[in-house]
């Protein structure tokens, strides 16, 4: 169990700089996702922890102890690969039972030791426990479903209780239903070996529903960190807040105006009253976002013409042309009434959900 | 289909209510498609006749006839003529050679293949120079190897200045010498191929799970080659019955036999006109070269892992 600290880490492959002085405190026993587009480097970052990949710069560190030079095989981490990796000419006991021969382990607070038969067995066949896996022990991968061969990466990892489990995309193998059971046991599991877990995903549902904690990374850099809620209502950046988010956040060019009213935006279709913007500077080109359940069909400022209407059964999204911009409106009124394509109608947000950005440095205004 | 229609006979009680099958259908529809598998295996077993079955047969039927030196003449001695050849002791001598001649071939060529895949498998720049070079041997003719190690092993103007060819213990070791490094090359592809189908992730959960480099080579890397190297045992075990060229341009069987494999004594009873006798032991190679084959199939094939399963 153990912290895991960025302090600058930046990796450069040649001239490709994958990760650009990542500075990020993993604590203690905490479920941090990195999550990213592909190619924003948080694969990158993991394989770091891990070992796969050196450092180019700056200090990583698994709790006190600097790893910057040490090696993979001598770290105190497990992980489970994208493809599972589970070596195919083994049973799944002799899988899970690898990493239990290779290396030593501290039994009772006695210096770390070799495991004898027994102690190797038990542990196998506690692991198997956990994960349901009792059945499976004397088959190869080969004849397991992809779910079955997950779990044996996830045991293969947990029998050795190390101090940070690494997880890359592991479940992007699944289906839609069975990633969406995995995400839960994964939490459970999470809760019952209370060890730090970074989890590497591209879906923001996986980040959104299992962190922890959430760091967004984009081209290398880091964008944001926090608490899925937070990310999501106080975006940092247009990145970040377009990044979040199920369908999207609506973001429009306009210009901000400062009166003896107050503050709003000109957007295309009309004004939209935002709240708190840290400077209030009259002109100044910014970038408006909105959720789409934060607008509503209605009375409002702004006009704007109905595209298309989809209908998702507890919910519809309705498409609008706001002034050559395209805009969702999440709309979970019930009834069969609403809006229909070709129609006029006025949009409205509360200048509190109204999210402003620096349409130069997308960092956020307010 | 016939097997679907199988599977829906579970028990005779079901059978029994069951309508009368339309056999006549089905069985018009598999005489078709028996004469399209016919017309479409015609080619090969066409080709496979010519030089293969017919071949063999025709090997197999002169075995039971003896010549008289100009081959002018051959009478049946049948039987007796096998007995005799395979249990005499030229077909043993020759055979027991053949078989060192395999040992110190297979693993030594086994072994040096693997170990150059594995130290050229790495990512650096211009490794695919030296992969041309280590692979080049494939290239070669067995003509050229032999003359190039004839050089090279020449008491007087050689780089080893060593008379292993006119040693009756070091000539098979020179000859296999030059047959190790020609096939070296067909070895390193094989093996070259093979490493580079391993996924990389193996390697990096086998280093994360605790593993040095020798122990991954043992552990992950050496199981999954096993199809590469259960093909090359076979082949190189193959290529080391048949060698006759090698022998015949470095030592001629000498020096006093002590490089008469079967092979050899084949071609040379045959040059004598002793075709029968030649294809007497010609025959007997076969049954023990496909023997060894079928055996180290059946062996090693338990061991052998193919693929990874993956969905």
């Amino acid at each position: 169990m153990s912290a895991v600290s960025f302090d600058g880490v930046t990796k450069r492959f040649g001239d490709v700089v994958a990760v650009d002085s990542l500075s990020l405190e993993i604590i203690d026993q905490e479920f941090m996702v990195l999550l990213g587009p592909s190619g924003c480097g948080k694969s990158t970052a993991l394989r770091m922890i891990a070992g796969l990949e050196t450092v180019s710069d700056g200090t990583l560190r698994i709790g006190d102890v600097v790893v910057n030079d040490i090696e993979a095989k001598d770290r105190d981490i497990a992980m489970v690969f994208q493809s599972y990796a589970l070596y195919p000419h083994m049973t799944v006991r002799q899988n899970v039972e690898v990493p239990l021969k290779t290396r030593s382990y501290a039994v009772d607070d006695e210096p770390p030791r070799k495991l004898t038969k027994d102690e190797r067995d038990e542990r196998v066949r506690e692991t198997a426990q956990t994960l349901g896996l009792e059945a499976l022990l004397d088959r190869k991968p080969g004849a397991l479903s992809g779910g079955q061969r997950q779990r044996v990466a996830l045991a293969r990892a947990i029998v050795r209780r190390p101090e940070v489990f690494l997880m890359d995309e592991p479940l992007s193998n699944l289906d839609a239903k069975l990633r969406a059971q995995t995400r839960v046991e994964l939490v459970e599991l999470h809760r019952q070996l209370q060890t730090t877990i970074v989890y590497v995903t591209h879906d923001q549902v996986e980040a959104m529903t299992m962190a922890d904690r959430v760091a967004i990374l984009s081209d290398g850099r880091l964008q944001q960190v926090g608490e899925p809620q937070a990310v999501y209502e106080r975006p940092a950046n247009l990145f970040v807040a377009r990044f979040i988010g199920s369908p999207p956040m609506n973001t429009v060019d306009g210009t901000m105006r400062v009166d003896s009213t107050g503050v709003r935006v000109e957007v295309p279709g009309g004004p939209l009253a935002v709240e708190g913007v840290d400077t209030p500077t009259d002109g100044h080109a910014v970038v408006a976002g909105v959720r789409p359940e934060h607008l509503s069909i209605g009375d409002g400022p702004l006009s704007a013409t109905v595209r298309a209407v989809e209908w998702l059964g507890h919910e519809r999204h309705v498409y609008c042309d706001l002034g050559g911009t395209s805009v969702i409106v999440r709309d979970t009124e019930d009834g069969g009434g609403g809006a229909r394509a070709g129609d006029e109608v006025r949009l409205a947000a509360a200048p509190g959900e109204v999210h402003l950005f620096d349409a130069n440095t997308s960092e956020r205004l307010n | 289909m016939t097997r679907a229609t199988e599977a829906a006979t579970p028990t005779d009680a079901a059978l029994d209510d069951r309508p009368e099958p339309k056999k006549s259908f089905f069985r018009r529809r598999r005489t078709r498609e028996a004469g399209l598998a016919a017309l479409f295996l015609a080619p090969s077993v066409l080709i496979f006749s010519a030089f293969f079955f017919y071949p063999i047969g025709r090997i197999v039927y002169l075995g039971f006839f003896q010549q008289n030196q100009t081959r002018t003449r051959q009478r049946y001695v049948g039987f007796d003529q096998y007995r005799e050849i395979l249990t005499g002791n030229e077909f043993t001598d020759g055979l027991v050679i053949t078989l060192k001649y395999v040992a110190l071939t297979v693993p030594a060529g086994l072994v040096l293949g693997v170990l150059l895949a594995v130290a050229a498998n790495r990512k650096l720049k211009g490794i695919k120079v030296f992969h041309a070079i280590f692979a080049s041997t494939v290239a070669t003719s067995v003509a050229v190897a032999s003359i190039v190690w004839l050089v090279l092993i020449n008491p007087t103007v050689g780089y080893f200045k060593v008379d292993w060819l006119r040693d009756t213990d070091m000539a098979l070791f020179g000859v296999a010498l030059s047959s190790i490094w020609q096939n070296l090359g067909l070895t390193f592809i094989i093996v070259i191929a093979g490493l580079q189908a391993i996924p990389e992730e193996l390697n990096e959960a086998a280093t994360i799970d605790g593993m040095g480099p020798v122990r991954r080579f043992f552990t992950v890397t050496l199981p999954m080659l096993s199809p590469a190297l259960l093909f090359l045992v076979v082949v190189l075990t193959v290529f080391a019955f048949q060698a006759f060229a090698q022998i015949d341009i470095l030592t001629d069987g000498g020096p006093a036999g002590s490089t008469e494999t079967l092979v050899f004594k084949i071609f040379t009873l045959q040059q004598g006109g002793a075709i029968g006798e030649g294809s007497v032991m010609a025959v007997g190679l076969f049954v023990i070269t496909f023997a060894a084959a079928l055996g180290q199939f059946v062996l090693l094939e338990r061991r052998v892992h193919y693929g990874s399963g993956e969905a």
